[in-house]
């Protein structure tokens, strides 16, 4: 997983509250069953106008937006469908850190194991950040835009593995010992767990 | 003395296998469900990257989102690429050893109807699923989250998830619900008034006798909503109801009598990080207005002032009355709303009625291929086809088009799903969300209509 330490660059605004994953990455933009090739399904439906041509209204369409690493949005950034695909779709097309009031749980996590980083700032923090060059720091857990910072708060496990770009199932499967362990008890405590195959 | 503690809790403390360095829980994960949708991928990327799934008897996959739903359906989709979905899904799963419930398999179905259905999701049990709506298995009192590709890898390859304790809100629905209203609507009450967020950091246990009173299934329903609120999941306490309903089936042990399953309830003074009351008796049927599920309101409400967005997009300015709006479309289906007894509810409003001229489209796909046998058996589908309706196979089907089947732009439907996002049942679809009574009453009337109106 490609690691996350510091990123420099505009803050693309997308300031509307409940962003989905259906409209971060519509369905219909999901072709294959791979990771790939969803950069150009990336909001397809604020990102483009009838016949797939640019919609000049919307940031990332914006010549100072076009290559910014980071998006800035309002609460619950992320909800709806657990589509992995909307975190793909970001991290190909070239977002690196999503800085929103709330995340919904499942886009949050996602972003970690894809080495993208989501940050939780205030309303205030956002609205001064928005369209501004801004330095994302992880290790000192900070953001900064001109002559002002903010912190923000993030686990220690997930700060770790952004910014080593630790795999996860890499790291469990360090623990397979305990985890043998762990199992062969719960087999006897609780036999109904563990199915038998089916022919 | 022990501390007192949450279902949610005592669940979570029976799983942890081991803390890692940087203070993250190794909890084991007792089940793994997959679709085509989402699943494969993490199949292929194991397989890929030289990993194998460590316990095959414990995954699962079905066919349910890009699955065709009419009646005779093969391999086919109308979705672009589609068939490439099933025949991978197809592949993967007998190359990884797991369990697959085929697209004409008798126990195919959406994930979480099926999984209860088969006794796969069990009280006290850790489930995970690529897909938001996981969380209606919490119903059944286990504890079930939805989960993206990478983790489901992560679960397959290693038995384990890398999980921080989440914190646990009780939502109390005191009272009982009056007649007409449903579990749909006590979700969409909440997210209405706590917003869409408002479960955000949270694991919400459902609580309250209005939560009591209710059957396994529309238990379901109401946890199926807890994503819509942000929460990481729901779960209902299991009760001698929940394990009457679990007796018998398939992967479900031969009894439920031994201590363990009574000891699945929080402790009488088990302290919650968050608290929230509601009033159940207050609550109407709900109808959504907007673009996000919090954008509800009681079905004889006026539209409130809204962000202009969802104003612009819905059609509806601020103090149209919602009741009344005319509808195009009608759809009953979806993990949220497609079990028998919702067929059996939205059926009993249709009876001998038929549905407004100016319905273009109205369509009822159940949530199993068993729930469709059930009611095939009752002639539920005699009493939709004759309404007016469409009878289909089982699938996910409108609820978001991943079947590659859309309404016509611009169409405003009434349905029984979970998601009323722009363009979630096609682009430039108008949805609004509601409980299955409410989308036949309104599909009866050709408009927004509230189902305590209707005769009984």
């Amino acid at each position: 997983m490609r690691a996350f330490t510091t990123i420099t660059g505009m803050a693309a605004p997308l300031l509307a509250d409940n962003v989905d994953t259906d409209t971060i990455i519509p369905s219909r933009e999901m072709k294959s069953t791979g990771r790939t090739g969803l950069a150009d399904g990336l909001f397809a439906p604020w990102r483009y106008t009838e016949g797939r041509v640019p919609d000049p209204e919307f940031a990332l369409n914006q010549p100072e937006y076009a290559a910014a690493p980071i998006l800035v949005a309002g609460l619950n950034f992320g909800c709806g469908s657990s589509r992995e695909h909307a975190v793909w779709a970001l991290a190909e097309y070239g977002i690196r850190c999503v800085i929103a009031e709330s995340f919904a749980p499942i886009f949050a996590a996602n972003c970690i194991r894809n080495g993208l980083l989501p940050v939780v700032l205030p309303r205030d923090a956002i609205a001064a950040l928005a369209g501004q060059m801004a330095t994302i720091d992880l290790a000192a857990q900070s953001v900064t835009t001109g002559s002002r910072t903010w912190r923000f708060g993030i686990e220690s496990e997930p700060k770790q593995m952004l910014l080593e770009g630790l795999d996860a199932i890499d790291l469990t499967l360090k623990h397979l010992p305990e985890i043998d362990v762990w199992t062969t008890s719960d087999r006897a405590a609780r036999p109904w767990v563990y199915l038998e195959k089916s022919a | 003395m022990s501390i007192p503690r949450t279902l949610v809790g005592k669940i979570w403390d029976a799983h942890c296998v081991a803390a890692t360095p940087s203070g993250a829980t190794l909890l084991a994960i007792d089940r793994v469900f997959l679709h085509e949708r989402t699943g494969t991928a993490a199949l292929k990327s194991m397989a890929a990257a030289g990993r194998s799934v460590r316990d095959p008897a414990r995954v699962f996959a079905v066919m349910d989102h890009i699955v065709d739903t009419r009646i005779g359906r093969g391999d086919q989709t109308m979705m672009p690429g589609g068939q490439g979905f099933i025949s991978e899904t197809r592949e993967a799963a007998l190359a990884a050893g797991i369990t697959l419930f085929d697209v004409n398999d008798p126990d195919q179905g959406i994930t979480h109807v099926i999984s209860p259905e088969l006794g796969i999701v069990l009280p006290g049990l850790t489930l995970v699923a690529p897909d938001s709506h996981t969380c209606t298995q919490g119903a059944l009192g286990a504890l079930a989250w939805g989960i993206g590709t990478s983790e489901a890898e992560h679960a397959m390859a290693t038995g384990v998830l890398r999980m921080a304790r989440p914190k646990v809100m009780r939502v109390t629905y005191a009272g009982a619900l009056a007649p007409g209203v449903t579990a749909k609507d006590m979700a969409l009450a909440l997210i209405a008034a706590h917003g869409a967020g408002g479960g955000a950091g949270h694991a919400v246990e459902f609580a309250g006798s209005a939560v009591t009173a209710l059957d396994i299934e529309a238990r379901m329903t109401l946890c199926n909503m807890a994503t819509e609120f942000a929460a990481m999941t729901a779960i209902i306490a299991p009760d001698a109801a929940t394990y009457a309903w679990l007796a018998g089936r398939r992967y479900a042990p031969a009894s439920f009598t031994a201590p363990y399953w009574a000891s699945l309830h929080s402790d009488n003074d088990a302290v919650f990080d968050t608290e929230i009351a509601l009033d159940a008796a207050a609550i109407a049927p709900m109808v959504s207005w907007g673009t996000s599920p919090e954008q509800s309101i009681a079905v004889g409400g006026m539209v409130p002032q809204g962000p202009a967005r969802a104003h612009d997009y819905i059609g509806l300015a601020a103090g149209t009355r919602l009741e009344g709006t005319p509808i195009d479309v009608a759809f009953i289906g979806s993990c949220t709303n497609s079990r028998l007894s919702d067929l059996r509810r939205a059926a009993e409003l249709l009876r001998g009625k038929h549905i407004a001229p100016r319905i273009k489209t109205a369509l009822v796909v159940p949530g199993s291929s068993a729930v469709k046998r059930a009611a095939e058996a009752e002639g539920l589908d005699a009493v939709f086809r004759d309404a007016g309706f469409e009878w289909r196979e089982s699938g996910c089907s409108l609820c978001f088009y991943a079947g590659g089947e859309g309404f016509a732009p611009g169409r405003r439907t009434i349905s029984s799903t979970n998601r009323n996002f722009e363009g979630r049942q096609g682009p430039g679809i108008r949805t609004h969300i509601a409980s299955p009574e409410t989308v036949a009453a309104s599909a009866l009337a050709g408009a927004i209509a509230d189902p305590r109106k209707l005769a009984r």
